[in-house]
């Protein structure tokens, strides 16, 4: 574990490795820093222990502020194969050719992280948030979360042997409470919004040292997980960075940390020459759009805004990185854009129907984005565009019910073609 | 002048000689904390800025409603209502 330290991000104090996320100067996040890389100023050798690692989140190890879940005993009888059985990252870039057709562009990849263990990109904050609670002697593992955070938990805490308190808001789909209770979790619904949820659990973590909050007090450590998706797109390219990112925003932590992972490897050397952060494109539904509010609106800070929206893993009305989504996308000369509710279910289907890949609300809303980017001529004709599909169709059903028809017939040829001609017509 | 309960975070109990829960009193949320920064005089720095504004990280809800949503700090306070201070934090879902 190559970190030194959590630095504050607004005021600069440092403070141990330990679980402590919230400066108690200015009250400003707390984030990883790290030594100077084993191998730098040497970017092949760096290249060569990358490829040297495991196909999963594990192979950017020097990069992450823990190590591998070094307290398990050794898989095999009578041991435990600890995280080994969620291996999380090593998730497909896939080119998409169709899609890229349909919006009149050269070239989109897909990163499908719906290909995770539990079905989203939380799988990879997860085993980094769950590797340093072990590291740190936490006995218990728990969360604030709108589905996808509570799932990789759930099945983390199993995997570890430790028990899980995930606590969600109450009218949250259905699909992702039960894949969070099969795991043996103790599931606690909320009557609130993700924002009441996230300030109860920062009150009980406060107030219950001995839990380790995956996103609350372990925070810098879990944060850091993100990264490895820039990782993963700048490796699966053949080390070069896309011309622009399109990923979703709820906290923004997401988004900055992918900004983070491809900043990081150009100063080491590891992209060409002259290599810039991509383009970063924002993605948040109309019914939840503090950041996209705040960015069109020029401002630095995010007012916050009482959720409506069928992309509920978005629905984050208070988004505590915000700002810093916002001083990414400038930077980067990017965009944070609003999309309806409409918009997303008009997203999911785009993708599916393109790619074969069936995506919850959230990939709806970058898939709607990128739509809406390409057809105002905001995305450059020749640009390579890389979207963030972060979590699984099949969690999110609700969202996309009665948007297609079926055909029933009776078990009789005649009846079939009657069918099929009209599917020819309709088609033609 | 309302009489209020703060919730104290435990990063800031230090100022407050360990306690979780201090009165204080005032006619909007700005007052109680002034009020408050008379008694524990180092939570000013930590939760404002030079300008005397909320630092961007530091959330104040009365009653458990953010006071973005009200008027911010002119927000108006009324007798024993709960003033609750908390880090912003994120990273969640």
């Amino acid at each position: 574990m190559p970190a030194t330290a959590l630095t504050c991000r607004e005021c600069g104090s440092t403070y141990p490795l330990e679980a402590q996320f919230v400066c108690s100067r200015c009250f400003g996040p707390l984030e990883a820093q790290y030594a100077e890389h084993p191998s730098a100023g040497d970017p092949d050798a760096i290249k060569r222990r990358i490829q040297a690692g495991p196909q999963t989140i594990w192979r950017y190890a020097d990069f992450l502020p823990t190590d591998r879940v070094p307290t398990l005993p050794a898989a095999g009888p009578g041991g435990t194969g600890g995280l080994d059985g969620l291996p999380a990252g090593g998730t497909p870039l896939v080119r998409a050719d169709r899609l890229a057709e349909r919006l009149g562009l050269r070239e989109v990849w897909v990163k499908n992280d719906a290909a995770n263990p539990t079905h989203s990109f939380k799988d990879r904050v997860v085993a980094v948030a769950a590797a340093r609670a072990k590291e740190l002697g936490f006995t218990t593992l728990a969360c604030a979360s709108t589905g996808n955070l509570a799932n990789a938990v759930a099945a983390a805490g199993a995997a570890l042997g430790m028990p899980v308190y995930v606590f969600i808001p109450a009218d949250l789909e259905e699909q992702k409470i039960l894949a969070t209770g099969i795991y043996g979790a103790t599931v606690v619904t909320v009557r609130g919004n993700y924002d009441d949820v996230n300030r109860l659990c920062t009150e009980i973590a406060g107030e219950r040292p001995d839990w380790a909050f995956v996103n609350v007090n372990m925070r810098p450590y879990y944060a850091e997980g993100s990264k490895t998706l820039a990782y993963e797109i700048a490796e699966e390219l053949g080390f070069q960075a896309p011309d622009r990112i399109v990923a979703p925003i709820a906290s923004g932590s997401l988004f900055t940390k992918i900004g983070k992972g491809f900043r990081e490897w150009i100063d080491l050397g590891l992209l060409p020459e002259g290599t810039q952060v991509p383009i970063m494109s924002g993605a948040q539904a109309a019914g939840c759009n503090p950041v996209a509010a705040a960015f069109d609106a020029g401002h630095d800070v995010c007012r916050p805004v009482r959720p409506d929206t069928i992309a509920k893993s978005l629905a984050i009305g208070n988004p505590a990185d915000g700002p810093y989504a916002i001083e990414l996308a400038r930077k980067t000369s990017g965009t944070i854009s609003e999309v309806t509710d409409d918009e997303i279910r008009a997203g999911i289907k785009l993708l599916a129907e393109t790619t074969g890949i069936f995506t919850e609300t959230a990939g709806g809303v970058t898939t709607a984005t990128l739509r809406k980017l390409a057809e105002e001529g905001r995305i450059g004709r020749d640009e390579r565009v890389v979207i963030v599909i972060t979590g699984e169709g099949l969690k999110t059903l609700d969202a996309v019910r009665g948007t297609f028809e079926c055909r029933e017939i009776a078990p009789s040829f005649d009846e079939f073609e009657t069918i099929a001609e009209h599917r020819a017509e309709v088609t033609a | 002048m309302a009489q209020v309960t703060i919730k104290i975070p435990t990063q800031l109990r230090s100022a407050t000689g360990g306690e979780g829960t201090v009165r204080a009193e005032g006619e909007t949320v700005q007052g109680v904390l002034e009020h408050l920064f008379t008694a524990h005089p180092e939570l000013r720095d930590s939760l404002t800025d030079s300008q005397g504004d909320l630092r961007r990280f530091v959330n104040v809800y009365l009653d458990g409603e953010d006071i973005r949503f009200g008027d911010g700090l002119g927000t108006p306070v009324a007798d024993r209502q709960e003033l609750q201070i908390l880090p912003a934090v994120a990273g969640g879902r």
